[in-house]
């Protein structure tokens, strides 16, 4: 195994413009899934069944296929209703809907976790729904799903490479271009590969000490 | 759709599913040595089984797979059928997932147990054996059944690297009709069936698990659910999904 580093040093200016673009990608995926999580969530529990069946049936079914596919669905059929998004649009929707299927079962568990006193106590001083809502009940669940939550994020970073098939120049797109442009591929495959472990490893990090202070 | 791209179709099935039971056995494999490995008494080992899980969990799976179906044959000059690459790849990635789920369920057996092997001088393997596993066992299965969906998910991946699965072969019938909403649907579907068969099956295995060691499956949760509709007053919404 022949290992040139003459070609990584050549590579890494790519690597830097695909982490841009695998960022740029994750924190907005993050955004939507975190949101549209919420929103599925508070919809799962509105009194009318025929709100929270349809919404459980598509929520289970978005969880149980494939992203890959998901993301193609979106990328090829779109268009042909007429909606056009930049490639780097409708995969970072792909994704943030994807994982809002996830996020939405820990906002359930962060809300089953708050004591059932918070509630009655809520009812005792018959605090309007909303007011429940907002003031008692997600300040309290929202502090226990950060964790889950941050490993969601490192989730969806270890699937934004999918984005490389929708034509997306993220970092594994270019250690694709530069593989078949110079033909070397042991060396931006590994850098890239090595490049996710630092990223992750970095993230996990910032969540532990995001953890501690929110736990305090 | 004709029938010869329907025949397309099912043989993306059959290509996906012998994938999904090649890399589930290696990913079991990997999940119970390096799980078991990371319990191990000896620093070293519980190091290395722990450097394993950290770099196939820190790289992304598609990374993974790239790796091996494009550096393995030029850094080291051999090639893997399509179908073993693509095994190989999934199964150590998400083996190494799979190595938590064990390590998780093998330190939340009570530790009164691991003592009291200790105690009637079983050899460490033997308490493995007899006392551990067969009680970890049954909590790994609902990990190890979301993990099974994940992996099912995760066989599509390797259709970037054009190996005939499923999505590489609907892809295909895409190109051919130039209808991307009825195949892509159509794919969903039976991608989604698979996963309703797995999680089935996995109930079935657990129910059967838990009376073996004289634990009743659902009640508990029941319990709670009923508790929690009765003294929230917010109804048992959001239930049915698990």
């Amino acid at each position: 195994m022949k290992w040139d580093w003459s070609a990584v040093r050549e590579f890494m200016p790519h690597l830097w413009d695909g982490l841009l673009v695998t960022l740029q990608a994750l924190v907005l995926g993050s955004l939507i899934s975190f949101t549209l999580g919420l929103v599925w969530t508070l919809l799962m529990r509105t009194p009318t069944r025929f709100v929270r069946w349809p919404v459980g049936v598509v929520t289970e079914f978005v969880r149980n296929t494939p992203l890959l596919v998901q993301l193609f669905f979106l990328f090829y059929v779109l268009p042909e209703w007429g909606l056009t998004f930049s490639a780097l649009t409708t995969g970072v929707f792909a994704i943030g809907l994807h994982y809002s299927t996830y996020t939405m079962q820990v906002y359930r568990a962060g809300i089953e976790a708050v004591p059932a006193g918070q509630w009655e106590a809520a009812t005792a001083l018959s605090l309007p729904v909303r007011r429940t809502w907002t003031v008692v009940i997600l300040p309290q669940a929202l502090r226990r799903v950060v964790p889950p939550l941050g490993n969601y994020v490192i989730a969806m970073l270890k699937d934004t490479p999918i984005l490389m098939s929708i034509t997306v120049l993220e970092m594994l797109g270019r250690a694709r271009l530069f593989s078949q442009q110079h033909f070397q591929f042991t060396e931006p495959v590994t850098v890239i590969g090595v490049a996710f472990i630092v990223v992750s490893a970095l993230a996990s990090l910032l969540l532990r000490t995001l953890e501690r202070r929110l736990v305090r | 759709m004709t029938t010869g791209l329907w025949k397309l179709v099912l043989e993306g099935v059959w290509t996906t599913v012998q994938l999904l039971v090649l890399s589930a056995l290696l990913a079991t494999a990997v999940s119970f040595a390096v799980g078991i490995a990371r319990t191990h008494r000896l620093r070293t080992v519980r190091f290395l089984a722990g450097f394993y899980t950290e770099v196939f969990r820190g790289t992304s799976a598609l990374v993974m797979i790239f790796w091996v179906f494009f550096v393995l044959p030029v850094a080291f000059g051999w090639q893997l059928v399509p179908l073993w690459a693509g095994t190989l790849a999934l199964g150590l990635t998400y083996g190494a997932y799979g190595a938590e789920i064990v390590r998780g369920a093998l330190t939340a057996v009570d530790p009164a147990q691991r003592e009291g092997g200790v105690a009637l001088s079983f050899t460490p393997w033997q308490r493995l054996r007899l006392i551990l596993l067969p009680q970890a066992v049954p909590e790994m299965i609902p990990s190890f059944c979301n993990l099974l969906v994940e992996l099912l998910k995760g066989t599509a991946l390797v259709s970037i690297t054009g190996m005939g699965d499923l999505a590489f072969s609907g892809n295909l019938v895409r190109l051919a009709l130039q209808e991307s909403a009825h195949i892509y649907t159509y794919l969903l579907l039976i991608y989604f069936a698979i996963a309703f068969v797995i999680t089935r099956l996995m109930r079935g295995l657990e129910k059967r698990l838990k009376a073996g060691i004289g634990k009743d499956p659902g009640t508990e949760s029941a319990a709670r659910e009923l508790k929690r509709a009765r003294t929230t007053g917010v109804g048992a919404a959001g239930g049915g999904v698990a």
